[in-house]
């Protein structure tokens, strides 16, 4: 009998007696997560980095808050905070302005929620590769006469990629094991997915082992993708080692 | 991943405030104004329940504490061979080890949880070996599966941090070792393994957070850590915010002192120049 259970890869099918599709679009919804997630931290970070960076003192202590608050806790406890308290939030918000209260898709407030911790350690790397880029560089730009968003936009930002872009890697990989941890507050996400069939057809190994790959080839993509983005931005750098 | 993304996911010693330049006066303006949220969240928000389930609380911290500590030790434990045979390991003791830590740093860890817990725990019972061995008693509750996927976890992590320390440890120092005629156990023992845990510290105190930052996943398979007891509190009191606003206390407490603990033994430690 266990064996049965070890190896029926008629489960896997994509049509419907298998799970395959229902794995599949639980995939899709994890990389929807973490790609929009990612992109809602990555401008965070860098609004949360020129703001730690250049702004004034309260709203340099207040980011500080911020990203303290978020390394401190566990993902787990703040996706359940955020998740409630986002929704809630947004609700008495729009009751308070008069407008009828929405209901707010699992999708949505999953890419809020990772969002904002993504926000807070991106705001660490960018902060960190900015400080990273030699200051004459953004004293010359400020020197030719350049506004401070030009400044932003010519120099720093270029100019700070390659220190970061180790970091943001990281942070991607991370967005995407983080968006596992939206199954507990019951979003249908891969490993949620992944469970409800491994509990429907008792065929744990088999569905757990098909999700892990499905995890590990989204990463070994990635980290592809990394590699190239990476020497495209080291390009012009002395090699090391 | 590198020391400063480390850095960026978890709070680490040079975070925290200097005592001499703490106090400015927007500062001073910005703790009143939190103190009044504070008030007002203790004031204005239900926090009855709080000493029926203190002792609970208490145990809960325990149990999480202890995970937190006996993972990251056996998780080192398993690292320092893992970095190692990466490092100068033949390539059949390489390949595994390399293997082992892409695996695991490349799915998510509750996916791992789950893996060990309803995959292996389903199949356990069906061989009577393991049914009538003497680990049975264990092997039937939650926590040695979360032991061991924490555990994993930190080696795989802490496995390729230690495959950097030992790689950066300078050639010059080991080639002292041998021409002071050491063998290599000794030259591992006393000058190898000490100098890549110093080399590795900073990042290790990192991983440390970052585990104590995992462990609340262990109450998804019924482990009674911190987390659970909230949870419950919870489902009986009907309440959201204020258990998961505690619980966020709670944990930034346990990461402070942490974090406060690894500044005293890293300033403990002498460096070069410093």
């Amino acid at each position: 009998m266990a064996a049965d259970s070890f190896i029926n890869w008629s489960l896997l099918a994509l049509a419907a007696p298998g799970w395959g599709g229902v794995l599949l679009q639980g995939f899709l919804h994890s990389v929807e997560i973490a790609v929009g997630g990612y992109a809602l931290g990555l401008m965070l970070g860098v609004g949360g980095a020129f703001g730690k960076l250049y702004g004034g003192p309260v709203l340099r202590d207040l980011l500080e808050c911020y990203t303290t608050i978020v390394r401190a806790v566990p993902e787990l406890v703040l996706i359940l905070l955020l998740y409630y308290a986002g929704t809630d939030l947004l609700n008495q918000f729009l009751g308070a302005m008069g407008f009828e209260t929405v209901d707010i898709s699992g999708l949505m407030a999953g890419i809020f929620v990772i969002g904002v911790v993504q926000g807070a350690y991106s705001t660490e790397v960018l902060r960190g590769a900015i400080k990273a880029v030699p200051a004459g560089q953004i004293e010359a730009a400020r020197a030719y006469g350049m506004s401070p968003a030009k400044v932003l936009r010519r120099i720093t930002l270029p100019a700070m990629l390659p220190y970061a872009i180790p970091g943001l890697a990281n942070l991607w990989l991370i967005a995407t094991k983080d968006t596992a941890l939206l199954a507990v507050v019951g979003f249908s996400e891969l490993t949620l997915v992944t469970r409800q069939a491994a509990g429907t057809t008792k065929a744990y190994f088999l569905f757990f082992c098909a999700a892990g790959a499905l995890y590990l080839a989204l990463t070994l993509v990635s980290n592809l993708f990394i590699g190239v983005i990476e020497r495209h931005a080291r390009r012009g750098f002395a090699e090391q080692r | 991943m590198t020391d400063e993304t480390t850095h960026a996911l978890a709070l680490v010693p040079e975070d925290l405030p200097k005592a001499e330049s703490f106090l400015k006066p927007h500062r001073i303006v910005l703790m009143l104004l939190f103190l009044a949220l504070v008030v007002a969240v203790a004031v204005f928000m239900r926090w009855d329940w709080l000493p029926r389930y203190l002792p609970r609380l208490g145990s809960g911290i325990l149990v999480s504490l202890a995970m937190l500590f006996s993972t990251a030790i056996l998780g080192f434990l398993l690292a320092v061979p893992l970095g190692l045979v990466q490092v100068t390991g033949p390539w059949f003791l390489k390949a595994p080890a390399r293997l082992f830590c892409t695996v695991i740093r490349g799915t998510p860890l509750l996916l791992q949880l789950w893996l060990l817990y309803y995959g292996l725990g389903s199949l356990f019972p069906q061989f009577p070996a393991i049914r009538h061995s003497f680990l049975w008693p264990y092997l039937r509750e939650a926590w040695p599966y979360g032991l061991a996927a924490l555990t994993l976890s930190f080696a795989a992590y802490e496995g390729e941090v230690m495959r950097g320390a030992f790689a950066g440890v300078p050639q010059g120092e080991l080639e002292a070792a041998r021409a002071y005629g050491m063998g290599r156990w000794t030259m591992f023992r006393r000058i190898w393994l000490p100098r890549a845990v110093h080399r590795a510290l900073p990042t290790l105190n990192g991983e440390t957070v970052l585990q104590l930052k995992s462990t609340p996943l262990v109450a998804t398979i019924t482990v009674i850590d911190v987390y659970a007891v909230i949870s419950k509190v919870r489902q009986e009191t009907y309440l959201t915010y204020e258990p998961l606003l505690l619980l966020a206390l709670i944990y930034m407490c346990l990461t402070g002192i942490l974090v406060v603990t690894f500044r005293y033994f890293e300033n403990r430690i002498p460096t070069r120049g410093a």
